[in-house]
């Protein structure tokens, strides 16, 4: 719709007329922070969106913490925790937490609302964060078990993510409208105010308990949502922003020039990838044929596109998941070195000597789609290049109607393979690989409480993913953060900004 | 006149009725309202269970009866994506296009209807000259290109003015400017071609034959008979500022209902999507209803019709 040309001048011109305003957000300490997205909710349960992420680190807690640099699971709400069975966890809970709006926090509050996520009458957004666990009970009122519908060894993963835990007299009352409007949590930032989708305002929680998130070092938070990054480079350079992320990469590096600014890069766990009939699901798919899909895997130069267009901390992958999560093992993945003239032999084998024609379906980032899509037509595979809304293509995806669709996937910011390979490879509507052998060591995987047998079997899926060419993964995403030179902020690796750790300098 | 105004009444709930039926459709047939509920994250499973949750895997006339019998009650349900009353949301960001909308044809028609004016009595004057210059600048430029340039002269250079969001008056100065602008070359060509038209005609040198001194011929006789299209063309272009004042918007960040309806398509978020079809509709029946009673005052001619 818009001229990318036109964009970039602006972009340019932003730059040129910037004069170095005076920030005053230090002397009041306000930290003014923009989201491009209008987020749904802010009840952490009834939204999808990164941004929702961000808030729910900051006004509520969980069970449990990972480091984000360690990756150490550390108590949160609970100090300590036990696997009683295969299916049974008990906690036990810290002790004199209050909630923002002064109620205690104690094994009532687990239990509500864990009770209340994981019915799914309650219609909780992304059900997979919470449809493993089935009910909790009380033991005391400082201890808790957890009883998981089967077993589900990636459950303190998730209890260190997106399960955290609600007042239960204030939430039954309030339910998800209320909590968006009026969110109370025991985290280390109170919401002050809330605009739907516009205007959010946080406030240190002074009463923070010693959680390993560490207590707030700013005391306001101030997020408007700018839908257009431009202009959010507007409001950076008149002094009302101190902190954008999620900035393209050509923004980013022009901002990073100029010495008022701090950029700085971190990879994310969004992995894009190719995925490729198998099955053959659609009508007439040439990838039941597995040197047409090997062909594909090597027809892409991986490394020009993350030099290229991604840039920054972005890498190459091979495996069918973000190489830090538990199992994603990069040695078992078979590597796919650019080699058109592999490709074209392939193809020719497959009987495709003059080449053949598919329809190319992405929904985002379409100058990666349309530069992978030209590697395609170097070979000989015509594209017709179709550009979806997402919504309309997941629905196509799911009816088994595109032989070849440019995905991406973060995986929730899940640090476990089974959030990505096993999402994709277990059958569902999603699958375009249908595979047994696959399903077989995933489901041995998914569900054992051994780690070396769970790796194990990741490893071999992986193995056999990647042999049999089922998708080409390609490479993972990267995020940028500018600040301004008065804020100190490192960023971690799963895109979450946790305003617990940003400082004035 | 009464009975006029009651059968433009009915032809207007009639076309709305049909915009609505039509979008709905349209809409339907787009995209999984339940795999965009569900987000990018969400599994096959997660979607199949928000399908039966919403109710989506019903027929598409019983969904689209259930909606319009609440909408008749002035509920428009609850929107999909932020899970909050549709009335209630659209009134809130409604208040922001409806200032933006007037503010901006309040700024179009004050410099374009003078610019006009004086274009057509010095025709291919210098005025006239830079009025066409304008016009067609105006016409040219798209209008997120504009925005960001007063953005980068005005907030950044000039530091006069903030660069995006809604608190203040001040905060609405620069999109007024956009919106305005983009509105301007039409009313401006228009009331210039009108301008000459009347001036040309007879009565207009009868007036001058008798006496009339120039400022009363110009405004009292030949803009009363010129204005009478541009009317009738800025109850349009109002209603396309309420609509489509999305870009503007975006830029500004203004989140009013043009922003909110271009996101809710892309959201899959019904019933946000038809109660703001509805809305917009209405709009434009409104305001070519009343461009029509203010022509029937300013012509005397048209009342009769």
């Amino acid at each position: 719709m818009k001229s990318t040309v036109l964009k970039s001048t602006i972009t340019g011109l932003i730059l040129a007329a910037a004069t170095g305003a005076a920030w005053a957000d230090k002397a009041d300490d306000t930290l003014n922070v923009a989201f491009t997205k209008e987020l749904e909710n802010v009840d952490s349960y009834f939204n999808s969106s990164r941004e929702g992420v961000v808030l729910q680190r900051a006004v509520w807690d969980g069970l449990i913490y990972r480091d984000p640099v360690t990756n150490e699971y550390m108590g949160n709400l609970a100090t300590e925790w036990e696997w009683i069975d295969d299916t049974t966890i008990e906690f036990k809970l810290r002790e004199g937490v209050k909630f923002h709006d002064g109620s205690d926090f104690t094994a009532d509050d687990v239990v509500f609302t864990v009770n209340y996520v994981a019915d799914e009458a309650n219609g909780v957004k992304t059900q997979r964060n919470v449809n493993w666990m089935k009910s909790a009970e009380k033991v005391d009122d400082f201890t808790v078990r957890i009883m998981l519908k089967e077993n589900f060894p990636a459950a303190i993963e998730f209890l260190s993510g997106p399960v955290s835990m609600y007042p239960s007299d204030y939430y039954e009352e309030a339910g998800p409208e209320g909590m968006g409007l009026k969110p109370v949590g025991t985290g280390p930032y109170k919401v002050t105010e809330v605009v739907p989708g516009q205007h959010f305002k946080l406030e240190a929680y002074e009463g923070y308990h010693d959680s390993p998130k560490g207590k707030p070092s700013i005391k306001n938070v101030d997020i408007r949502t700018i839908p257009d990054v431009n202009t959010q480079m507007a409001e950076l350079f008149s002094g009302s922003l101190d902190l954008i992320w999620q900035v393209p990469s050509d923004q980013a590096e022009k901002l990073a020039e100029r010495d008022e600014f701090q950029v700085s890069n971190e990879s994310t766990m969004r992995v894009g990838y190719l995925t490729l009939d198998a099955a053959g699901r659609s009508e007439d798919s040439p990838f039941t044929d597995v040197r047409v899909r090997k062909a594909v895997n090597y027809a892409i130069n991986r490394q020009e596109l993350v030099d290229a267009l991604l840039k920054g901390k972005s890498k190459v992958v091979y495996t069918p998941c973000f190489p830090s999560q538990f199992g994603c093992d990069e040695e078992a993945a078979v590597e796919y070195e650019y080699n058109p003239e592999k490709a074209k032999e392939l193809l020719a084998e497959a009987g495709y000597e003059d080449g053949l024609t598919i329809d190319f379906y992405a929904y985002r980032d379409r100058e990666y789609a349309e530069a992978i899509t030209s590697y395609l037509n170097a070979v000989g595979i015509d594209t017709n290049f179709k550009m979806l809304q997402y919504s309309a293509l997941r629905e196509q995806n799911m009816k088994g109607e595109t032989a070849v669709s440019f995905q991406t996937w973060g995986s929730y910011s899940i640090n476990d393979a089974s959030a990505m390979v096993s999402q994709f490879f277990k059958h569902g509507s999603l699958d375009y690989a249908m595979d047994d052998e696959t399903l077989e060591y995933l489901n041995i995987a998914d569900s054992s409480t051994d780690e070396a047998v769970r790796k194990e079997n990741y490893t071999k899926a992986i193995e056999r993913i990647t042999e049999e060419a089922y998708w080409a993964p390609m490479f993972s995403y990267n995020t940028n953060y500018v600040t301004t030179n008065e804020v100190e902020y490192t960023p971690t690796a799963d895109e979450v900004l946790r305003f617990t750790t940003v400082s004035w300098k | 006149m009464l009975q006029f105004i009651l059968k433009r009444l009915g032809l207007a709930l009639l076309v709305a009725f049909t915009v609505s039926f039509i979008s709905f459709s349209l809409l339907f047939l787009s995209g999984d309202p339940a795999a965009a509920l569900a987000g990018e994250t969400a599994s096959g499973e997660d979607i199949e269970a928000l399908r039966r949750l919403y109710g989506f895997d019903r027929p598409m006339l019983v969904q689209y009866g259930e909606w319009l019998f609440s909408a008749l009650q002035g509920d428009f349900g609850e929107s999909y994506y932020f899970r909050l009353p549709v009335a209630s949301l659209i009134a809130d960001r409604l208040s922001v296009t409806m200032t933006l909308g007037v503010c901006g044809i309040i700024f179009a028609l004050l410099t374009a209807v003078p610019l006009g004016v004086i274009a057509a009595i010095r025709p291919n004057s210098i005025i006239d000259r830079v009025a066409l210059f304008i016009s067609v600048a105006g016409q040219a430029m798209p209008s997120f290109w504009f925005g960001l340039i007063l953005i980068v002269v005005f907030a950044i250079q000039l530091g006069w003015l903030p660069p995006s969001g809604t608190e203040t008056w001040r905060h609405f100065i620069l999109p007024t400017i956009v919106l305005g602008y983009y509105a301007m070359p039409a009313i401006m060509r228009l009331t210039r071609a009108g301008m000459l038209d009347v001036l040309n005609s007879d009565y207009i040198r009868t007036a001058r034959a008798k006496g009339a001194n120039e400022t009363r011929v110009l405004f009292r006789h030949a803009l009363r008979n010129a204005i009478i299209p541009v009317v009738s063309l800025a109850a349009v272009q109002m209603g396309f500022m309420l609509g489509g004042s999305i870009v503007v918007e975006s830029i500004f960040a203004l989140h009013g209902a043009g922003y909110l309806a271009w996101e809710s398509i892309a959201r899959n978020d019904l019933p946000t999507v038809q109660a703001l079809i509805l809305i917009f509709s209405m709009f434009y029946i409104v305001f070519t209803f009343l461009a029509d009673v203010l022509n029937a005052w300013l012509d005397p001619r048209m009342r009769s019709s």
